[in-house]
Formats: C-alpha cells, structure tokens, sequence
C-alpha cells in the first residue's frame, strides 16, 4: 500500500451521519466498530486520532452506561481481560541459590496452613534480603500432600507459597505421631544440604516439637515463639529476632539463630512471586530407628463434648431444619458436633451454647455443614474462618449458597436421611469386609 | 483409668516431677505454675492408680522467701518433702537437672510444657530427653497404665481429639493446659513439708544474660493490605463484601445424589471415622 492517504468524502460522510442507512457498514469498513464497543478511537483520514466518545464504555448491570478508565476493561471482553491481570505472578526460579533456608510446615490436614504460609513468607524475606544472593527455599513435607485441585494446579500452591525445592516424605512410618523418625529425615536433610535456617512453625504438636526436638539434636539453643525478624549487621547471621517468653509477657531481642519457631502472622504471605516448587530426593537412605515410641491411632472423642470453637467437623441447624430428633441422629451418626443458627437456638431446638455466629461462637471447623440456615450476615461472620461449607438449603438464592464450597439444593430432611443412610451403609458394609 | 489395675499385682514405679516457679499473669507475683502443677496433679493420679509409687518432686534454682513460698504451693498438693537443687540466680537449669536425673533414675520424669518465667522457650524437657537419650511425648492428656515397663498414654490433639501412644519407660512427658486441673493447695501440709537441699554444680547462663528482656509490647494487627493494579480494583476490594469462590451448586437432584455429593466431600476432607 502505498504512502499516500486517500480520502473518501462520500465515505466520511456517511459516517458522521449516524442515520445513514449505511452508517454501520462504512464504520465497519472504517474499523469504527460500535457494536462491541471495542474500537473507540482510529487513525483519521488526515493522520490525526479520532475518538469516538460515544463508543467508550459500555452498558453496566443496571442498564446505565459505564466507562473504566483502568484500561482492563473494554466492552464485553471484561472478563477474560481480569482474569489474565490477575494472574500477574512472577516466576521466579533461582538455579544456583547461594543458601539454603529449611521450612517444615505443619500441613494440617494435607495443606499448608494459614501458619504454614506466613512462615514461608519469613523463609522469603531471609532468603531474598541480598538480591544479588538469593538463597532458595526448601519445604520438607511429611506426609500426604492435598494441596488445592490437582495435577500441575497442586504443585502451583507450593510454588506460590514461595517455594523453591520440595522435599516430600510421605512413607508410611512418618505418619501420626513418629517424632523420631522425623527426626531421623530431618538429620540427613541437615547432612545433605546444611540450611542456612530452620525454620518451624510454633504450633503445639505440629512444628514446636519437632523444631525443639532437632534444635537439641543440632546442638542450637533455638528462638521459639519468634515473631518479628529484621536485618542486622551485628548478628552473627546477620539477622535478630524478637521472641515471647515467660509465658507470653516478655519480649526477647536476640540474633536470629540458625533454629527458629515462628508465631502466626510473622510476616506476610508471598503473594507475587510463583516460585519452582522443583522436587527433590534425599540422596542417602535414611537410617530407620526402632522407635521407643507406638502409636496406636487416635481415639474416638465423644463429639459432643468438644468445645465448638474447637470442633472439626460442625453440623449445624437453622430455621429449615424440620425434625430435629432426625438431625440429632445424623450428627451421631456422621461424628459431628452440633451447631445451630440464631433462629433454632430461640425456638428452643438447641442450647444457647451451640449458637455459632456473632453472637454466638466464632468456629474454625475444617468441615461446616450448614442445614436450612439461609446465611444472614451474623451467622457468616462466625463461620470465616471454616475452611469448606456444605450448604443444604431450599432457597438457591440465599447467601450461604455464595459462601458454600458445596451446595445442594433440596429438602434438608430428605437429603440429611439419604446422607445417614449412605454412611451406615458403607460403615455396614465395611464390617462386614473385615 | 482402668479399673483392672488394682486387681493386677504390680509395684509402682517411680515418678519424678520437676516444677518451677511461676508468675502471676496479672500481679506478676511468685505462684505455682500452672502447667507445673497439673503435671503434679498427673503424678498423683498415677500414685493412686499404682499403689507403690514413689513421687520425688524437683526443683533447680535459688532459695529464697518468695520461691519457697510458691514451692510450697505444689507441696500442699499432698507431698510430704520434695528435693531442691540449688544454684544462684540466672544459672542453667539443665546441667544439674540431667546430672540429678541420672544419677537417681527415675522411670518417668513429668514436667510443663514451658515455664512462665525467664526464657520459657519449652526446651527443657526436650533437652533432658536429648542428654538422657530417653523418649518424650508432649501435651499430655491423661496416662491410662503403667505395664512391665511400658507406659499407655492419651495424648491431646488440636480440636479436642485424642491419640494413644505407648512408650518405653524410662521416659520424660510434658504436660500443658489438655491436662487435668491441678487440685487446690492445703495450707497446713504445706507448712509442714520440709525441703531436702543439695548444692550443685552450676553454670551462669551467659547467652540470656546478652539478650534484650523488655515486657512484651502488643503485636501490631495484620492490615489487610490489597494490591491492585488500578484504583477501580482497589475500590472494588474495598467495597465489595468477600464473596466465596463460588463452589458447586447442585440443583434439580434426588436427595440420593445431593448425598453423594456430600459424602464424597466427607470422605476427601477424612472427617468421617
Ligand atoms: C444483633 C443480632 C445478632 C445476631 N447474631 C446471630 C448469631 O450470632 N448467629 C446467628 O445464627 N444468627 C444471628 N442473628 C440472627 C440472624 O440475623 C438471622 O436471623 C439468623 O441467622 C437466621 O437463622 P436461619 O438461617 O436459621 O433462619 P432463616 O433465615 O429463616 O433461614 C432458614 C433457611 O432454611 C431454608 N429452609 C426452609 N425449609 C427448608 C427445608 N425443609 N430444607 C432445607 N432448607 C429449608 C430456607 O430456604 C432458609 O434459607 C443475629 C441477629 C441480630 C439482629
């Protein structure tokens, strides 16, 4: 093509009249394109940008015109647009880090806890502080790993948890209560790799045993109950801490020593950097010990008498709950603790001290099963920190179906029957396998 | 506990408790500890279970009006004399606890979990353990039974659940607020036990004596801090109420299958037992 503009007056004519019956062919022809709204501004005739005001934006929810000027979003394609801002992780790979920091979390139920990633994020401030030295962060997994969905998606929450190598252990003789042999395969991790820091999470039977457990066995005198970490050059790591003690009325400064056992929210989760996550394996067979110690398994706890604050699993009623002897029996029957809605409570259905909600008890369940309770604001504040909702309800507009990370749609009494039925059924025929 | 243990022929064994000066959560005052105290609580339990057993209570540190007067508060519990390592102020705990616990060999030593004064890092109990080379279970719940030298125990788990473990005696077991209330002190028995005094061999705890000690300061609150690219989406962060992700909603299904659904829920987050 060549250099020269060529003009159409007819052409532009019919594009400024918006009668015109030809009107949106020409702006087509033009590359205006009002339809989608997607091209509000053209290179004119003379050179010159033309904008078409009318064009920008586009028509809100409520039928009222929007314009965004953040530039994401343009016309029907907002989403698509959001969604690829959002995912604007760095990645972040470091090949020949110049240390290595230890981290053991917790894992609770086979995720990294809230604990677990502030902790990381710790792993990453130590790790990063030198730019032109980054250390690497590696992660020692005992046991069954979940992680969130599957695939490559559960390697993607270790890496965007800031971590760079995985050690995954997940045999048999690490599970339940084997501190010695952790202890065993945290000593060779030691052999192999020498980190920099170890770090744990001070969280009863979970890290602030197996941190004490290999600070003695490593011969450190550890910080436990660290909370705050900041640079200093005098520190023989170049690091100090601050750690409670005396039962939490005391504040410690002191250098940072290569065994730590952090608090919750010692620092803040990494969360814009996606790290490699690359695995690794434990070059040297670690050397079994004949443990003096014999787990025989948890045992059942009556779950009514545990506290609900504390509860596991909550299987909680509100005003759509019909028979209540039913769901009394389903909560034996699953193993729950029983929680209720405001409205239950003062219908008499429960007692006051099952009442989960502002008013009531703020629960921290893994598993909250939320029978007929439509999810008014006070009762969702109570359940914020419940890792998974199961909703029953009949409405599938109420707001605990927004909440829920299952819902069901259906009589609360049917679908509570048929659940019974199915776990007696397996439980039956379990026994009658064995 | 199990009633069949008086029925058994079995001598008692024994136990020895180490406790430590408390403090006070709001007068700051010299008190038995909390933890300390339920460990004694434990020995006594374990006493009555097994007649025969022996409880020797220990303490490392300096004598003076106010410790003795704590020290005595474990002793109302129902001990008639207890044993008092001495050493100076600031000194290491550890060094004449391991040499005093090696030389009397105790089958099972009980101590807190962390103490409420000084460091209280809770690394004591694990470095008894890793000086005696002796097995240690922590958060102690309850012990079931004493058996030819092994120990059946309940121990506490977050969110109120239990776990059994059986340990080779000689053993050291650490016990939080999971165990049993410690029972009231009487003030009379305590008056009249008497304090059996060895000096020790003791070395001045130079690492603490460097550390900055202040009072704890409150931690600063989490911020909830958004990062946005553009001010629309900080608005929108700070405006809009936190929906859920948005999970699976069934709709239009027989109650069999809304079941199923959550039972393999259930099942994938092993709540069921
Ligand atoms: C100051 C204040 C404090 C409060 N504090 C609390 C608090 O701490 N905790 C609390 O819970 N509430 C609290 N409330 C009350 C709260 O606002 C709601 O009124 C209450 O939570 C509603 O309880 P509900 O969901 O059980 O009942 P409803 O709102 O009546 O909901 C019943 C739900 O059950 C469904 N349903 C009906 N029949 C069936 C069926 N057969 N099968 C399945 N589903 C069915 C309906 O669709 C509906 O969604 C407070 C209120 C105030 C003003």
């Amino acid at each position: 093509m060549s250099e020269i503009i060529r003009r159409d007056p007819r052409r532009e004519w019919i594009a400024r009249n918006r009668l015109h019956p030809d009107n949106a062919a020409v702006l087509a022809a033009l590359g205006v394109n009002r339809g989608g709204g997607a091209v509000s501004e053209w290179m004119g005739p003379n050179g010159v940008v033309r904008k078409d005001p009318r064009a920008i934006g586009f028509i809100g929810p409520n039928g009222v015109k929007r314009i965004d000027r953040s530039g994401l979003q343009q016309g029907g394609q907002a989403t698509a647009t959001t969604t690829a801002a959002r995912d604007s992780r760095r990645t972040v790979t470091i090949d020949q880090p110049a240390f290595l920091v230890a981290v053991v979390p917790d894992l609770t139920g086979g995720r990294l806890s809230g604990h677990d990633k502030d902790l990381l994020g710790l792993a990453r401030r130590v790790a990063d502080a030198d730019a032109e030295q980054p250390g690497a962060v590696v992660a020692i997994l005992f046991g069954e790993y979940k992680g969130e969905g599957g695939g490559e998606l559960k390697e993607q929450t270790l890496g965007e948890a800031g971590i760079d190598r995985v050690v995954h252990l997940d045999d048999e003789f690490y599970a339940g209560f084997a501190p010695e042999a952790r202890l065993a395969a945290l000593s060779a991790v030691e052999r192999e790799m020498t980190p920099r820091f170890w770090l744990f999470p001070d969280s009863p039977l979970g890290g602030a045993d197996l941190g004490r457990r290999l600070a003695l066995r490593l011969g450190e005198r550890a910080a436990t109950g660290v909370w705050q970490v900041e640079a200093d050059n005098e520190a023989s790591l170049g690091w100090r801490c601050t750690a409670r003690g005396a039962a939490g009325s005391l504040d410690i400064q002191r250098p940072l020593p290569r065994v730590a056992l952090a608090l919750a929210e010692c620092a803040e989760p990494v969360d814009e950097t996606r790290h490699a996550a690359e695995h690794l394996t434990l070059a040297a067979s670690i050397p079994t010990t004949l443990s003096r110690i014999e787990d025989l398994g948890q045992v059942a706890v009556d779950p009514a008498g545990v506290a609900l604050a504390e509860a596991e699993f909550i299987l909680s009623g509100g005003n759509g709950v019909k028979q209540w002897d039913a769901f009394h029996h389903a909560a034996k029957v699953l193993g729950a603790t029983e929680g209720a809605s405001r409205v239950a409570v003062d219908d008499g259905f429960m007692a006051r001290d099952r009442q989960v909600g502002a008013t009531g008890t703020w629960v921290t369940a893994r598993v909250y099963m939320a029978v007929g309770i439509s999810g008014a604001i006070q009762h969702l504040q109570g359940i914020q920190r419940c890792d998974k909702v199961v909703a029953i309800n009949l409405d599938p507009g109420c707001d605990i179906i927004k909440r829920a990370d299952l819902a069901v749609i259906g009589d609360s009494t049917q679908i509570l029957a048929a659940l019974v039925a199915m776990v007696e059924q397996q439980r039956g025929g379990q026994r009658d396998a064995a | 506990m199990q009633p069949d243990l008086h029925q058994k022929q079995q001598q008692g064994i024994d136990v020895a408790v180490l406790v430590s000066i408390g403090r006070h959560p709001t007068t700051g005052r010299a008190r038995r500890a909390e933890q300390d105290a339920r460990g004694l609580e434990l020995a006594l339990a374990i006493e009555a279970e097994l007649p025969g057993t022996r409880i020797s209570m220990l303490h490392a540190g300096s004598q003076d009006d106010s410790s003795e007067a704590a020290l005595r508060g474990y002793l109302g519990m129902g001990l008639e004399s207890m044993t008092l390592l001495e050493q100076p102020e600031g000194s290491d705990a550890i060094l004449p606890l391991v040499e005093h616990l090696a030389a009397t060999s105790p089958q099972l030593v009980i101590t807190g979990a962390r103490a409420e004064r000084g460091e209280g890092s809770g690394l004591l109990p694990y470095a008894l353990a890793e000086h005696l080379g002796w097995p240690l279970v922590n958060s102690l719940a309850s012990v079931e039974k004493v058996e030819n030298g092994v120990v059946t125990l309940l121990q506490a788990l977050p969110r109120g659940q239990r776990r059994r473990l059986k340990v080779r005696l000689p053993a050291i077991i650490s016990v939080d607020e999971a165990a049993p209330v410690a029972r009231q002190s009487a003030f009379g028995p305590a008056r009249r036990a008497t304090f059996a005094i060895t000096t020790t061999t003791s070395e001045a705890d130079s690492e603490l004596a460097q550390w900055h000690l202040s009072p704890a300061r409150k931690r600063p609150k989490r911020l909830k801090i958004v990062k946005a690219a553009s001010a629309r989406d900080r608005f929108k962060a700070a405006a809009s109420k936190s929906e859920g992700k948005g999970g699976q909603v069934l709709t239009d299904v027989s109650p069999e299958q809304g079941a199923e659904a959550i039972y393999k829920l259930l099942k994938e987050e092993d709540v069921l037992r």
